[in-house]
């Protein structure tokens, strides 16, 4: 049972800021997911409410109280490490007392707990190996149980399973989701994987450059991302970017490119109708664009130019050439297309996306 | 392995392992055999009808009889036992706990006291005895096992310490970090989890602190002077050469027994060693 609320943390190393200003209530039993690319500060922020890195500004509080200047040790929480950091000369018994010794915990305590943990996560027959006789799944068990057995105030994961293949990534990914919901802790967690990200986030906090970009819910991040960055990172394929311009003709809006005009919807019409005139950036998902059919509004269809044909089975990925841009169409698998042909597609326009050419903020 | 024809194998590799092999140890044969062979046999002249140098028919305990006997070679294998071990332990203490430092803690001007450290180890033993005599007198320290314990560390700490701090680097930052969130000081993290992790490193440069005093000669011959405060090294050759006579089997003997200790310490840790060596930690 544990809120953390970080206010205007920062970090900065030998001339380097590596962490800015970062605001986020985490509420009590919630799952938060700090994703990135790498450098952009995710596991740093972690790591200082580990209190592994020291605050170079600002406060973290768990609860009510300010930890700032606590050790690691008093925080109560526990940590999953990426190499999973099991002690090597240790049974994984003792790995996972080993935090119940350092707290003085009765001996049947920890036996209880242990025990406990060990047939949630299903490694009741490995308690008296060494983590090297262990596959990695299981190593990861052993990591897990180690943060259990603690009973912490709140769980911290950085990236744990980047290290697994990925088959057992999907599996683990599973077990966390269930875990969780099992175990009911505040858990934020650290990861490059978008996927991971959305599966598992209550919550998903979008970082870039030390700067938070976007916190909401997995489907508001994908439907309503903030700016160009967190539209592009989350969703795979990547989101389809072309450079417009804002028109106005006979009332309507529509951004329009080199071989490429699209009128756009109302609401978001009148959005744009400010920055008529201006560059911008319009957005739209693979799964977004159809081949166009007879149904289709032409101010929503554009020709398309096919270069690369990628059959997944369940759909085809089509690389295209659309004027100037390049978009990726994800279309149903029955189609029977061959590089270089042309074809005529069409977009869902409720879901087009624009943003700011400068800024990159939605539009 | 040699790939290709069988002649390959032998050029490149048989036939250099076995000169090698044979190299490194025939000074070891030849220290055995000598110090089995009597007297009358070892300063046979060569062109004898009867000269054979590799070989005895009349193996004697003669000169082991002699050492133990004539010599104080007992007192000297303790002396110098007592001093290897003393200033080895001294030497790992403080090695650990720097080479801890210097890899974990950050603090200003880490990384050039590491290497301004090892530059100390660079210094020769030939001319760094000379102030340290000046020392050991102004001490009163001569003539007593004292003056090497505490002047061995003044190489051996830099090797451990240099040594200790590679091999603590080598083990993942996590795993201490890990011991931390889960309650333990920084320095109950280093206690439980880093030492034993780095036990390997630890006894690796333990052994090899143990040989280089085992062997030490230039301090051991000029800080000690009275014939039973000897280590073996220097008791040896002091006191079975004399002036221009050598009693060489007696000489082999001592040689033969002085290396049994490190050659026990070595065989007992053999596997830890080479771990340490290879320095493999896995998570």
């Amino acid at each position: 049972m544990a809120e953390v609320t970080l206010r205007k943390l920062n970090k900065r190393f030998d001339g380097f800021h590596a962490v800015k200003d970062v605001d986020l209530d985490i509420r009590d039993r919630e799952f938060v997911v700090l994703v990135g690319p790498s450098g952009c500060g995710k596991t740093t922020t972690l790591r200082m409410i580990a209190g592994l890195e020291a605050v170079s500004d600002g406060e973290i509080r768990i609860d009510d109280s300010v930890v700032n200047e606590v050790p690691p040790m008093d925080r109560d929480i526990a940590m999953v490490f990426q190499n999973y950091a099991l002690y090597p000369h240790m049974s994984v018994a003792a790995n996972m007392a080993f935090g119940l010794k350092m707290r003085k915990f009765e001996r049947s305590e920890i036996d209880q707990r242990i025990r406990r943990a060990a047939g949630i996560l299903g490694i009741e027959s490995l308690l008296d190996r060494k983590p090297r006789q262990l596959s990695g799944g299981q190593r990861q068990r052993v990591a897990l149980g180690r943060a259990i057995v603690r009973d912490p105030k709140v769980f911290l994961f950085d990236e744990p399973l980047s290290n697994l293949d990925a088959k057992l990534r999907v599996q683990m990914r599973v077990e966390l989701k269930k875990l969780h919901e099992r175990l009911a802790v505040t858990s934020v967690y650290v990861t490059h994987d978008q996927v991971e990200a959305m599966t598992l986030g209550d919550r998903v906090v979008v970082m870039k450059d030390g700067v938070v970009q976007q916190v909401g819910e997995p489907l508001t991040l994908y439907n309503n991302p903030a700016n160009r960055f967190v539209a592009g990172f989350i969703g795979s394929p990547a989101m389809n970017f072309a450079d417009v311009t804002l028109r106005e003709s006979n009332g309507r809006m529509a951004a329009e490119a080199d071989g490429l005009r699209i009128e756009l919807p109302p609401e978001l019409a009148a959005r744009a109708r400010a920055h008529t005139g201006a560059k911008a950036i319009l957005g739209i998902r693979p799964e977004n664009i159809h081949v166009a059919t007879a149904g289709d509004a032409p101010e929503h269809c554009f020709d398309a130019g096919i270069e690369v044909v990628e059959q997944l089975g369940s759909e085809i990925l089509l690389d295209t050439r659309v004027g100037p841009a390049l978009f990726v169409a994800s279309i149903e698998p029955t189609l029977q297309v061959r590089p270089h042909d042309k074809l005529r597609l069409a977009l869902r326009p409720e879901r087009l996306h624009l943003f700011d050419a400068q800024s990159e903020q939605a539009i | 392995m040699i790939e290709g024809a069988l002649w390959r194998r032998w050029v490149f590799y048989n036939i250099p392992l076995a000169l090698f092999v044979f190299v490194l140890l025939f000074p070891f044969y030849w220290m055995i055999i000598t110090s089995f062979r009597p007297d009358g046999e070892l300063y046979r002249p060569w062109n004898a009808v009867n000269y054979m140098p590799f070989w005895t028919n009349h193996p004697t305990l003669e000169h082991f009889r002699y050492l133990f006997e004539e010599t104080d070679f007992g007192r000297w294998m303790v002396n110098t036992m007592f001093i290897a071990a003393t200033s080895t332990l001294i030497s790992l203490f403080c090695g650990v706990l720097a080479g801890y430092a210097l890899a974990r803690l950050n603090f200003p001007w880490a990384g050039s006291l590491g290497t301004l450290i090892f530059i100390t180890y660079l210094v020769p033993q030939t001319l760094l005895f000379i102030p340290l005599a000046e020392i050991i007198r102004d001490f009163r320290l001569g003539d007593s096992p004292w003056s090497l314990i505490l002047t061995y560390p003044t190489f051996l700490i830099p090797f451990c310490t240099w040594l200790m701090m590679g091999y603590f680097k080598a083990i993942p930052k996590e795993l201490e970090e890990c011991a931390r969130i889960d309650g333990a000081s920084r320095w109950k993290a280093m206690l439980y989890i880093v030492i034993p992790v780095a036990v390997p490193g630890i006894l690796s440069s333990g052994i090899i602190a143990f040989t280089l005093s085992w062997n030490e000669f230039i301090y051991a011959l000029v800080f000690l002077s009275s014939p039973q405060e000897k280590t073996v090294a220097v008791g040896v050759t002091s006191e079975l050469i004399r002036g221009d006579v050598f009693f060489w089997g007696s000489l082999m003997a001592g040689a033969l027994l002085g290396s049994v200790p490190v050659a026990i310490v070595y065989s007992f840790f053999v596997e830890h060693y080479v771990s340490g060596l290879t320095g493999s930690v896995k998570g």
